[in-house]
């Protein structure tokens, strides 16, 4: 076996990842929590994103909409993190073989970087155009890979049920 | 314990030999692309309700007044309900037993209706009283505290989402149990 095949085998044999893998209500209790939290992710971060555009709350500053929603998307994030881990690893090397789980994940990097580089570019001088009701097009282009990076996330998310 | 639902099972059996049924279920990407769309919008109203409830409970934009807060997100609760009930519809004219004939799926209308009523509710009362929620805030706070009963209608619509959400999962394993 090669290397990370012979890693994830040793994830899924583990007792913790077993009993969710064998237990008839673990696993889609877990994913009802997934679910929920990955709700939350994406809807919060639609919010951020449809103000990016001048979509929506345009009225309301870039950075106010940012304070109040950002927190609630990571928290989040996190739940949906450590969830999914445990989804994982109750099936972890039929996930690391399988196509949408591999597209999904890439598209999770792509939103992380695309987050990343708004963050560090074009969020620096958010006072020139905090008010703004259509922000400037890189936070425009910001808000759109956004939307459809996380789009992407779901559709590959539910394909996995599908295929696996 | 007997599941009365399974009633309706000559009314599945007959609604999936339909032409519309039998024609949603033989375009293989119907049904994903549809529960795809079902989920999507479920992020959109959740997001919602969540950030409207966390004004109500005080847990989050506690500087805006409710009522401003209620006049962005609820909405998107009115626009993204019929659009989860028509995604909804085409995936049980698809797939008639695997909700008709499941307590879940009726567990899951009667929060529904019951949230939907208390939804009204909300928006009728800040339509008549804007600032009714909000207790007097004292001087010099940015926040503005919201009242008790503010609080316990947000528990309540956000506990009733979440049940909504939880009993949709669950309808897919219902017969596993």
């Amino acid at each position: 076996m090669s290397f990370p095949t012979e890693l994830l085998q040793q994830l899924q044999d583990t007792a913790f990842a077993t009993a969710i893998g064998e237990s008839v209500w673990l696993f889609p209790t877990i994913e009802t929590i997934h679910v929920l939290a990955l709700a939350l992710v994406v809807g919060s971060i639609a919010v951020v994103d449809l103000r990016l555009l001048g979509w929506a709350s345009a009225r309301r500053a870039v950075s106010s909409i940012a304070r109040e929603v950002l927190p609630w998307t990571w928290a989040a994030f996190t739940v949906a993190l450590i969830s999914g881990g445990l989804l994982f690893s109750s099936k972890a090397v039929q996930y690391y073989n399988n196509i949408p789980f591999r597209i999904k994940i890439a598209l999770l990097l792509a939103a992380g970087l695309n987050m990343l580089w708004f963050q560090l570019r074009t969020y620096r001088d958010v006072a020139q155009w905090d008010a703004a009701a259509k922000p400037p097009a890189g936070a425009r282009w910001a808000g759109s890979f956004s939307l459809v990076f996380w789009v992407g996330v779901v559709a590959a998310g539910r394909w996995i049920g599908f295929v696996l | 314990m007997p599941n009365p639902f399974v009633a309706l099972q000559p009314f599945s059996d007959w609604l999936s030999t339909t032409a519309l049924s039998v024609g949603i279920q033989s375009t293989t990407w119907i049904v994903p692309s549809v529960q795809i769309l079902h989920i999507l919008l479920i992020a959109a109203l959740i997001a919602s309700v969540a950030l409207l409830n966390a004004r109500l409970l005080g847990f989050a934009a506690r500087s805006q007044p409710v009522a401003d807060v209620a006049k962005r997100f609820l909405p998107w609760v009115w626009w993204v309900v019929p659009g989860l009930a028509l995604t909804g519809l085409i995936l049980i004219i698809a797939e008639p037993t695997r909700e008709l004939t499941n307590p879940i799926f009726f567990a899951k209308l009667f929060l529904l209706l019951l949230v939907l009523l208390l939804t009204g509710v909300v928006q009728y009362r800040l339509s008549r009283n804007p600032a009714g929620w909000e207790r007097l805030a004292p001087s010099g706070a940015a926040a503005i505290p919201t009242t008790f009963s503010a609080k316990l209608v947000g528990a309540s619509s956000l506990l009733l989402w979440v049940g909504i959400v939880v009993a949709g999962r669950w309808i897919a394993y219902f017969l596993d149990l």
